[in-house]
């Protein structure tokens, strides 16, 4: 089973690096962009073939390492 | 005082640590390698500066998840002096023994230049040798320093007077909230900060006001 996991900044968070994509998207014509924020993506390979086991696991995952849930968010989504 | 400085892969001020801790306590720290899972029994222990494991993932989340880290949080927990400097403030923080995160530096920029701090409290065992409101200089060199707490948190951490180091007036190289450069935990005895007093200890280095945090844990462990 895969799982592919989000890491975002949450609301409120200033984004230094979103802000500079914005920036240069500006410098190369974008002109229609409200804001930019800057996360990650992790793409798992499990050997789990249980979902709710290896969402739980996943979840564990991201609270003891994937995410720094002071600052950040995450989502799961199992492909 | 006993010491021991752990070292990481990655870690670069650990050799300045040693040099620092030896100069002023008269006693050369032991190192302590990432792998092993009990610290010696000392009277403090230092997580010093550098770029542990590449700072990937976040700066220090992996050298927060070292098989060290858990008796460190264990004694930390059971009131040893810890003190991180630099990437050893990333890691206390991303191990949950201090409140807050340090982000990419408002300016985007790595700084590396001297900067004034401000002792904002005196009362700690990490700065009895200052004054409060002293202004000293210090060195930063790092690229992730920006403290941010949310605002409940950041609200108790003033509140419990935690924040021990503020950068001066004008003197915030990184966009750190409420000015703050150095913070400790509420039983007082674990403090990050980003600056590095451990290199400006001796003349030959333009200036000896790092001393004084040293100092005072000497004072403390007398």
């Amino acid at each position: 089973m895969k799982a592919r996991v989000i890491v975002t900044l949450k609301n409120g968070v200033l984004d230094p690096q979103g802000k500079a994509i914005e920036g240069a998207l500006g410098g190369l014509g974008f002109s229609d962009i409200g804001s930019v924020r800057q996360g990650k993506v992790f793409d798992l390979d499990l050997t789990s073939t249980d979902k709710a086991a290896a969402e739980a696991e996943v979840a564990q995952m991201c609270e003891k390492l994937l995410a720094n849930t002071v600052i950040e968010n995450y989502v799961i989504e199992l492909l | 005082m006993k010491s021991a400085v752990i070292v990481f892969p990655g870690s670069n001020r650990d050799r300045d640590m040693f040099h620092a801790m030896e100069l002023i306590t008269g006693k050369r720290p032991e190192a302590v390698w990432h792998t092993e899972t009990s610290l010696p029994d000392v009277d403090l222990v230092i997580v010093p500066g550098g770029f542990s494991y590449g700072d990937y993932l976040r700066s220090g989340a992996i050298a927060a998840r070292s098989p060290i880290l858990k008796d460190l949080v264990k004694k930390a927990e059971a009131g040893i002096n810890v003190l991180g400097v630099c990437n050893g403030f990333q890691i206390l923080t991303e191990a949950g023994l201090l409140p807050g995160a340090l982000m990419r530096n408002a300016g985007l920029k790595f700084v590396c230049k001297e900067i004034m701090l401000e002792t904002a409290n005196d009362a700690t065992r990490f700065s009895t040798a200052f004054k409060k409101g002293q202004i000293w200089r210090c060195p930063v060199a790092h690229h992730d320093g920006n403290y941010f707490a949310d605002d409940d948190t950041l609200k108790a951490v003033e509140d419990n007077a935690q924040v021990v180091f503020r950068y001066a007036q004008g003197s915030n190289p990184n966009g750190s909230l409420n000015d703050i450069a150095g913070v400790m935990n509420t039983k007082g005895n674990v403090l990050g900060m980003m600056p590095h007093p451990e290199n400006l200890v001796e003349d030959l280095n333009g200036g000896t006001d790092g001393r004084l945090l040293f100092e005072s844990l000497l004072n403390k462990a007398a």
